[in-house]
């Protein structure tokens, strides 16, 4: 598979600060791939972000976004427009009174013609289930529908990436599920790469890939069951997990043998089950 | 709520002067503004008053609207009406120790005060009849010339457009800090006037860290969609004038070919 | 003893205009002193502007607000008393900072309530004790401070008031996992310290579950429920056609009964939910031990 973005040995330091907010990150990202971004706050997942799109170049290492290393100044506006980024406040990245105007404001940017221009606003629009709100007013809408006009801003764009920076912490849980859909939809049906970074362990189980965080380095990298299997090790750096994976790590350690990759209720229920069945007084059924 | 309150005075709608082109809105705008100062006789004066009307007509905004308009400037059109009844010399019609009221003062003072409400109104139609974003591009594309002069015309419009994005954003946090700070016993209501700027601080401030911080989220989110400026920058909406745009021009130069006209044949009341 | 109570409590916003909309509809509420409440309710259901009433910052539009047994609007001059007897923390209240130095910050409110000097002192360093704030950091500028400091800042801020009721909209919002369990953490150390009232408001049923002992529903701007955490959870169907979840783990233990497991159903926590399946295994004193 192709790689769209690699990341060697990043090493980045705020100059406000002494500790390492990156300290020698390398990490490949397939074409196509969605992948989850977990860490507490300052554990340098934002500023990992940031390197991918050349708002912030490294100190040490060397980071490539479609082949083009982000530290060519002369590249800058190609690179851009390959990492598309959400933020985590609707508010503050919507420039535009109108919705349509704000999802043109990239493509405006770049120059495109006009009638493309609306072509493309006009699909982008619709991948995020926002076109019948085209002539409305950002402040006219909830969280989780402005975050989608901010969604399909970037995507109207045509990147190959799509980061985005926490994009749900700020909503309520059904604008949360709103914005989900819209990223998972974005990168089954479109093909658009997604780093999704997030402090949301049910987020981070939708992804198909788990990178964790902690202290400007990478703490574990593998598929959700792999990494949720670390209940410890997450508690530790001050992460969740799901419950399900909670109660059968707590039953675990008292001695209670269950599978180690459960994650969804499913998953659960039927690994209990399955337990009760064979080492329960009478399975464990009501009499 | 303070959220409720609209912003600008725009009333969405389909009439004919809805759909002029902005620029044209601008420029006949300016062409009244002429139109009202040019008649030294209250004939000439009331056909523009007429070409105002008309226009609300048209645009169907209700007439109780340039009522509201006018009412925050009521102070400054009386004073205007005093100054001009007072001041003017002419046969005196009423007197009373060193003031006096002449004839010419009262027909002058009738006439300004009119001229000013007809200003208002006139001007009042442009903005209730246009998009605060359809000005913003009307303006930016008119004064586009200037760019050749250095004016960052393309920047002064960018600000205007996210200060009208804004807006709403501040009123709201606005009220929400209010709240937050009465929630903390607050005291935003009573006291003298020195006590209750000082009760202001702790709205401000906290307005001004947060407004900061937005403008400094919103750059980097500028930046991220690759904004440089406006070089080389298109537009999704593209400005063009229609039939009906230069026919609303022809009329309103005729009309100040007719008051010209009028100053002619009308004796002044200058 | 009853320490908040509503009466048909109604509030309409901007009426007599074509914006006009019923936020809350005929709510009648009775609080115990002392008790832990959860409410929860989707955005737009009517809980702030409910809780907006509880402190007098929103005047009714029909019905009354009761604190200890008084009419709060019966001498609108002292509504400010009202809110120094019923805390509101607003949501990402460190929005609301703007003192020089935290101290300063924190004592804002007990300075709006006219106390000596030594009083205040004493308020603002026992608000930041319960919030865990280090006292060297008292002298620093709040706008310094890490985000989830700069929250406990505020929190502290209406703490020092002293409050019989605290209510706190979505304290953490927007927090990482562990910010998120330091801050309930805390609040549930100041309830059990000093035995207030406190109303919670979260979108996280787990954390609803983990602290409140009464869960309260609002929904479409009325009161949708009042109970206990079991009474109310006990209505996933109807909740759930809300928008409003329950915890996964009672999810998960519903299901295992309906397998015909001899689980409890009403299960909504880890904790509880461990304790249960090691008795059914026939491991609960082990467990325990």
């Amino acid at each position: 598979m192709d790689n769209i973005i690699i990341a060697k040995d990043l090493v980045y330091h705020y100059p406000q600060s002494e500790d390492r907010a990156l300290s020698g990150v390398s990490l490949a990202i397939e074409k196509g791939d969605m992948v989850a971004v977990l860490g507490h706050n300052g554990s340098g997942k934002s500023t990992l972000a940031k390197h991918f799109n050349a708002v912030l170049l490294p100190e040490g290492g060397v980071c490539y976004v479609d082949g083009i290393n982000t530290s060519d100044e002369e590249r800058l506006f190609d690179i851009r427009q390959r990492t598309g980024m959400v933020f985590q406040n609707p508010d503050n990245q919507i420039v535009a009174t109108i919705v349509e105007e704000d999802v043109a404001f990239g493509l405006e940017n770049l120059g495109v013609e006009p009638a493309e221009i609306r072509r493309r606003v006009d699909d982008a629009l619709r991948a995020v289930g926002m076109y019948e709100y085209r002539q409305h007013a950002p402040h006219q809408l909830s969280g989780g529908q402005k975050q989608r006009v901010a969604i399909a801003g970037i995507i109207a764009m045509r990147p190959q990436v799509v980061i985005l920076d926490e994009p749900t912490a700020m909503l309520d849980p059904r604008g949360r599920r709103e914005v989900m859909k819209t990223v998972a939809d974005l990168n089954r049906e479109e093909g658009v790469t997604v780093i999704l970074i997030t402090h949301y362990m049910d987020e981070a189980a939708q992804c198909r890939r788990v990178v964790v965080m902690d202290r400007g380095k990478v703490l574990l990298d593998s598929t959700p069951k792999g990494v949720f299997s670390h209940v410890g090790l997450l508690k530790e750096v001050g992460l969740d997990v799901p419950q399900a994976t909670e109660i059968v790590y707590e039953l675990k350690k008292c001695g209670v043998v269950l599978p180690d990759d459960v994650i969804t209720e499913e998953e659960c229920a039927a690994a209990i089950s399955a337990y009760l069945d064979r080492h329960a007084p009478g399975g464990g059924r009501r009499s | 709520m303070l959220k409720d309150i609209t912003i600008g005075q725009y009333f969405p709608g389909d009439s004919p002067v809805h759909r002029l082109d902005p620029r044209m809105k601008i420029i006949l705008t300016l062409v009244f503004v002429v139109i009202i100062f040019v008649p030294d006789n209250p004939v000439g004066l009331l056909v523009g008053g007429l070409f105002a009307a008309a226009g609300y007509l048209i645009a169907r905004i209700p007439i109780k609207m340039v009522r509201k308009s006018i009412k925050p400037v009521i102070p400054i059109i009386v004073f205007t009406g005093i100054l001009n009844m007072f001041f003017v010399g002419g046969d005196p019609v009423f007197q009373l120790w060193v003031f006096k009221i002449t004839y010419e003062g009262v027909m002058l003072a009738v006439l300004m005060t009119v001229r000013i409400i007809c200003l208002i109104a006139g001007t009042s139609l442009l903005t209730y009849t246009t998009s605060p974003i359809a000005l913003t591009d009307g303006i930016e594309q008119l004064l586009g010339p200037l760019k050749r002069l250095r004016l960052p015309v393309h920047e002064l419009a960018m600000m205007m457009t996210i200060a009208l994005r804004f807006i709403p954003t501040l009123i709201e946090e606005t009220d929400k800090i209010m709240s937050a700070q009465k929630a903390r016993g607050a005291d935003l209501e009573s006291g003298g006037l020195m006590q209750r700027a000082k009760a202001l601080i702790p709205i401000l401030i906290p307005l001004f860290v947060s407004s900061f911080r937005r403008a400094d989220e919103l750059a980097l989110a500028m930046e991220c969609r690759c904004y440089r400026g406006g070089e080389g920058r298109t537009r999704m909406k593209q400005l063009k004038y229609c039939p009906r745009d230069f026919a609303a021009l022809a009329i309103g130069f005729a009309c100040l070919g007719l008051v010209i006209g009028l100053n002619l044949i009308f004796p002044s009341v200058y | 003893m009853v320490v908040i109570e509503t009466k048909q409590l109604s509030y309409v916003y901007s009426e007599g205009t074509p914006f006009e909309k019923t936020a809350i509809d005929k709510i009648d509420l009775s609080i115990e002193k002392g008790e832990f409440v959860g409410v929860i309710g989707h955005t737009g259901s009517g809980k702030s502007t409910l809780i907006q009433h509880l402190n007098g910052l929103l005047k009714p539009t029909s019905g009354s607000v009761f604190v200890n047994g008084r009419d709060i609007w019966a001498e609108p001059s002292k509504i400010r008393k009202v809110r120094f007897e019923v805390g509101l923390v607003f949501q990402y209240p460190e929005y609301q900072l703007f003192e020089e130095t935290v101290w300063k910050d924190i004592a804002f409110g007990p300075g709006n309530m006219g106390l000596s000097e030594g009083e205040i002192a004493e308020r603002v360093g026992e608000a930041a004790r319960f919030v865990g704030l280090d006292p060297s950091s008292m002298e620093k500028s709040p706008f310094e401070l890490s985000g989830g400091q700069k929250r406990r800042v505020a929190i502290a801020g209406v703490l020092a008031m002293r409050p019989e009721v605290l209510i706190l909209d979505e304290p953490t919002a927007g927090l990482d996992p562990m910010g998120r369990d330091q801050i309930l953490g805390e609040i549930a150390g100041y309830h059990r310290a000093t035995g207030s009232t406190i109303l919670l408001v979260s979108h996280s049923m787990e954390d609803i579950a983990r602290y409140a002992a009464k869960v309260m529903v609002i929904n479409d701007a009325k009161l949708f429920d009042y109970g206990t955490v079991d009474e109310v959870f006990s209505r996933t169907g109807e909740l759930s056609a809300m928008g409003l979840s329950t915890p996964q783990i009672s999810d998960i233990f519903r299901r295992l009964y309906q397998m015909g497991y001899a689980v409890d159903p009403h299960v909504y926590t880890v904790g509880a939910a461990k304790n249960d399946l090691l008795r059914l295994i026939g491991k609960g004193a082990a467990a325990d031990a």
